[in-house]
């Protein structure tokens, strides 16, 4: 493939200059057990064609029938959408021939969607809230997948033969399409990224998929175009493809903003097309041009029937939805006592459900963001993982604090039983014990190394014998030392003060 | 009586059979024998399951000597249309694009007969994909009216036809899209039913139109057409468009008709389904059966249908958009015919357009490029979008017509069989054949049709009784009477007067 070398106008450059408008498109896989138009198990990882009916595989004289699970879970993304949900509607098919879709039909949702008009309301990292407004959220069944095999790229071009996995083909899907979304400026990228994050708490909130990015349970194509100003008519926009992270999705934005810029800058018209993203270059290779050549040919799918949801249903799974990301966030944030900013730094990390659990293990609010925040958070970085994914648990760090509210270890002694857990050496429990790390509570050794600093520094001693306690904490520092930490420094001092005025 | 356990009707035999008095495996083999010696003349069957068929009458045969309860059908033998999917043997729909494609499962139907252990003597022949009026678009060879061998058998389910009229097999499964069932029915004295859209269960159907197909029984009489549509007919989970509902109870109607008594019942003879391009044979048999039911007892009331005018051209729209999205699947990639292009690249685009261009038959590809025609941007409201608003009103004439009448009936088809390879270059001619069944699919409603007597021309003329949505039993009463008084009439039924088949040695 070749690429063309393509300058880009400096990003803040292009956002001075133009005015961003995106539009995104988010398929969610839906968790059901069974697959959306027939009883083939909507697994993950199964051996290739073993997940299949004779409806998956379009076999002649097979028939869909509707999970009536998928539509509950998509009225519940609806309805998390502030959508409405169609008194009725129907099924289309998208009729287009190529070997991973086994009818050479999708079976889609096309002018009657299940969920329309709605709005989400999506925090940026600095709080900024951003409101942005969804068309519709409309059900259908995915492809099978194809593996390209031969060629270099793993792409069809050059490949010698491909081979299809029909296990996907029929799995229930959700595509959730926004408004133009403008307003965004320079921000647009950011907002981007909130949006489809927010979307994948919401999903995970609401129990209807896993919505894990990086098996594809969750994927986006971000629409951008450019426009002059604000009030100028909207640009032609490009639909970048199966984009699949966060950060990609971001990334995308920003560089469709930097490219097409260019583009106009240099005089030239934007195409109406889709592209692909490369993860490796961060950039868009131009796909397939949209054209009028590409007619699907819709129409209502006369194998099944209207859906018409009961509203006495709809007003049910309303009443049943769980308490949404957002407003969740802001519950916690009231019984936790945190402000504001300490609060979006905890969800920016990805902490909110760690210091929950946290929590719900026994440590105070404050303490377990203490350690989620500070010195957990400083090993993920140098790690360069997830908090999540650190060896450590929620209850082991409840049963840490639980230690050092007892007494049992000092903050600095804690700090050196955090370190063990992470090593893989057991349960803070164990670790104290294996380590020895227990605060020494027997007078005799402290009494011990008291004398001993003493006599090692007879001036400080003398000092404090005259009743100047300055130097106090040098004695103390000396006994901490001594015993590696493990001392209770307000014992410590008891004892020294004692010691001087016998 | 005759001996003959093939001239003796499904309720006759299954009576028998009950009775001890003969086997399954002798009423089945004695219809192999009857196929072995007709098919070289007619060619109503693509593939006999000989052996299957006898091993299912020789379990049927046991479990009856041990005493178990049986389906009253159990042990008789039955032939099915090759639209229908069938585990383990080959299943075509009359296409060269499905040669040798042996389904890994059974259709719901196939499944309730298997169930009620009714020996599958074979699939049928039919227009290929159930396109067509005379049996002539089959990739695999004519099938010939038992009449006339010189004759079309009607189509698309002339295999069924011709076997049930031939003494094949006494119960057949048909199809009827736009007349498949009736219109074959009609052309070959038979008798054959279209259930109400939702009443037998499509899933195992290969689909031609999805919102246009019904499966349906194919028999000799008004009685066993019943008894095999309660056999087939009733809810399934797997078809989203099956009614929920039981049957209603279409035996107990049939046995209730065939005592001749029609009192109190509004026949509703339709206007439009009349006159010119009607042969005169066929109206004159018609009429003649009008005043049988009068005379039963029926209170004949002239019905207007106005837009069933517009049926046929709605119908030639939404059959082919719906055919071409339904038969898209046939591409070469999973199953049945592959063919690689002869030059050039050889990719999965390639591979689908060779194997379409040679696996589908002339009458196919028409219908696809109509309907993918009719689908495209811009011309789907024109076209599509219209024809259902027609069928909306053929709807309606319906609702208005029942409102007057209990059940409407006309002559099921408009001529007699004509020869073969007579309206094979003349697509339209041939369309002209449903024009009378036609406006029962579009609105989904029931329709029966049954012998009428003999036209001019010495062949079979068929009368069809139409019924509103889930009241088939209405055609099961009144089908039943007509059949009665017209048998009075006859001095038996018109079968007994069709020339016998030379049989081969």
């Amino acid at each position: 493939m070749s690429h063309a070398v393509v300058d880009l106008v400096d990003y803040d450059d292009a956002v001075a200059r133009f005015d961003p408008v995106i539009g995104i498109e988010v398929h969610v896989e839906l968790g059901t057990r069974t697959k959306m138009f027939d009883a083939a198990p909507a697994g993950f990882g199964e051996e290739p064609n073993t997940s299949v009916t004779p409806v998956s595989l379009g076999l002649p004289g097979s028939l869909p029938v509707v999970n009536g699970t998928a539509v509950e879970y998509a009225i519940r993304i609806g309805l998390a959408l502030n959508c409405s949900i169609a008194q009725t509607c129907r099924f289309a098919r998208k009729n287009y021939f190529y070997p991973d879709v086994p009818k050479n039909f999708q079976t889609s949702q096309y002018d009657e969607p299940i969920a329309f008009d709605g709005h989400v309301d999506v925090e940026l990292e600095d709080g900024t809230v951003f409101r942005v407004d969804i068309e519709r959220a409309h059900m259908e069944e995915d492809a099978g997948k194809n593996t390209h095999v031969g060629g270099s790229t793993g792409r069809i071009h050059g490949a010698e033969y491909s081979l299809v996995d029909y296990n996907r083909a029929g799995i229930p899907l959700v595509e959730i399409v926004t408004r133009p979304i403008t307003g965004a400026g320079a921000r647009a990228p950011e907002v981007a990224r909130a949006y489809v994050q927010t979307l994948r708490d919401l999903f995970r909130a609401l129990e209807v998929s896993e919505a894990r990015m990086e098996r594809g349970n969750v994927r986006a194509d971000v629409n951008v175009s450019l426009r002059p100003t604000s009030s100028s008519p909207l640009g032609t926009r490009t639909e970048t493809k199966n984009v699949n992270s966060f950060r990609s999705v971001e990334r995308a934005v920003r560089y469709e903003i930097s490219r097409q810029a260019a583009v106009l800058d240099a005089g030239g018209a934007v195409v109406q097309e889709t592209r692909h993203w490369h993860e490796d270059t961060g950039t868009t290779t131009s796909g397939r041009v949209k054209s009028d050549a590409e007619d699907y040919r819709y129409f209502p799918e006369p194998d099944l029937v209207p859906i018409a949801p009961d509203r006495a249903w709809v007003e049910e799974i309303r009443a049943a939805l769980p308490e949404l990301p957002a407003a969740r966030r802001r519950r916690l944030q009231g019984e936790w006592g945190f402000a504001d900013a300490e609060m979006r730094d905890v969800v920016n990390a990805g902490a909110v459900e760690l210091i929950e659990a946290t929590v719900a293990a026994g440590a105070a609010p404050a303490a377990a963001r203490k350690w989620w925040m500070g010195e957990l958070a400083r090993t993920a970085k140098e790690r360069e993982v997830e908090l999540a994914e650190l060896p450590i648990t929620p209850a082991q760090i409840g049963a840490l604090q639980a230690l050092v509210d007892s007494g049992r270890i000092n903050d600095k002694l804690a700090r050196q039983v955090l370190e063990g857990v992470l090593a893989g050496e057991g349960d803070p429990e164990q670790v104290v014990v294996a380590r020895g790390l227990e605060v020494v509570s027997d007078d005799g050794p402290l009494l011990e190394a008291i004398d001993a600093a003493l006599a090692a520094q007879p001036d400080i001693a003398e000092k404090i014998r005259s009743g100047n306690l300055g130097p106090v904490g040098a004695i103390i520092g000396a006994v901490m030392k001594a015993t590696r930490g493990q001392a209770d420094a307000g014992r410590v001092r008891e004892l020294v003060l004692e010691r001087v005025s016998q | 009586m005759s001996d003959d356990l093939t001239r003796i009707s499904a309720a006759a035999l299954a009576d028998r059979l009950q009775a001890g008095e003969v086997s399954s495996v002798e009423a089945t083999r004695a219809h192999l024998d009857r196929i072995a010696a007709v098919e070289p003349a007619v060619h109503a069957f693509l593939h006999v399951s000989d052996e299957d068929a006898l091993a299912t009458a020789a379990d049927v045969d046991a479990r009856r000597a041990a005493g178990e309860t049986l389906h009253p059908l159990a042990g008789v033998p039955i032939a099915v249309k090759d639209v229908v999917v069938t585990r383990g043997v080959p299943t075509t729909a009359g296409s060269k694009i499905l040669e040798g494609w042996v389904p890994p499962y059974d259709a719901t139907l196939v499944e309730r007969i298997k169930a009620a252990g009714l020996p599958i003597l074979g699939k049928t022949n039919m227009d290929e994909f159930a396109m067509g009026s005379s049996t002539e678009h089959s990739a695999y060879g004519n099938t010939h009216n038992p009449w006339d061998l010189e004759r079309i058998p009607g189509g698309s389910g002339g295999g069924s036809a011709a076997a049930v009229g031939a003494y094949e097999a006494p119960l057949a499964i048909g199809t009827d899209t736009g007349g498949s069932i009736r219109q074959p029915a009609a052309v070959t004295g038979t008798v054959g039913v279209k259930p109400t859209y939702g009443s037998v269960s499509r899933y195992g159907l290969i689909a031609l139109a999805s919102s246009l197909d019904q499966a349906g029984p194919v028999t000799r009489t008004v009685l066993d057409s019943a008894l095999l549509h309660e056999l087939i007919g009733g809810h399934d989970p797997r078809d989203s468009t099956s009614i929920a509902e039981p049957l209603p109870d279409l035996v107990g109607a049939a046995r209730l008709g065939a005592n001749g008594d029609l009192s109190g019942v509004r026949v509703g003879v339709i206007t439009e389904l009349q006159g010119e391009g009607y042969q005169a044979g066929v109206l004159a048999r018609f009429h003649e059966s009008l005043g049988l039911l009068e005379r039963a007892g029926a209170e004949i009331v002239e019905v207007s249908c106005p837009h069933f005018t517009y049926a046929l051209a709605a119908y030639y729209l939404i059959l082919p958009a719906e055919a071409s999205s339904n038969l898209a699947k046939f591409d070469g990639m999973r199953f049945g015919l592959r063919v690689e292009p002869s030059e050039g690249p050889v990719t999965a685009e390639r591979v689908m357009a060779a194997t379409r261009g040679q696996g589908f038959g002339d009458e196919v590809k028409r219908r696809i490029i109509l309907g993918t025609y009719a689908l495209s941007a811009g011309y789907y409201d024109a076209y599509y979008g219209s024809a259902q608003k027609v069928r909306t009103l053929i709807q309606r004439d319906f609702s208005a017509a029942f409102a007057q009448a209990d059940v409407l009936v006309s002559p099921t088809a408009p001529t007699t069989a004509f020869k073969l390879g007579e309206k094979l270059d003349d697509p339209l001619a041939m369309y002209l054949n449903d024009v009378a069944t036609i406006p029962a699919n579009l609105a989904g409603v029931p329709g029966l049709s049954l012998p009428a007597g003999l036209s001019d021309d010495g062949l079979p003329v068929g009368f069809q009784v139409l019924a509103p949505a889930k009241a088939d039993d209405r055609l099961y009463r009144v089908g039943a009477a007509l059949e009665a008084l017209l048998e009075n009439e006859w001095g038996g039924p018109l079968l007994a007067q069709a020339p016998e088949l030379e049989v081969a040695r």
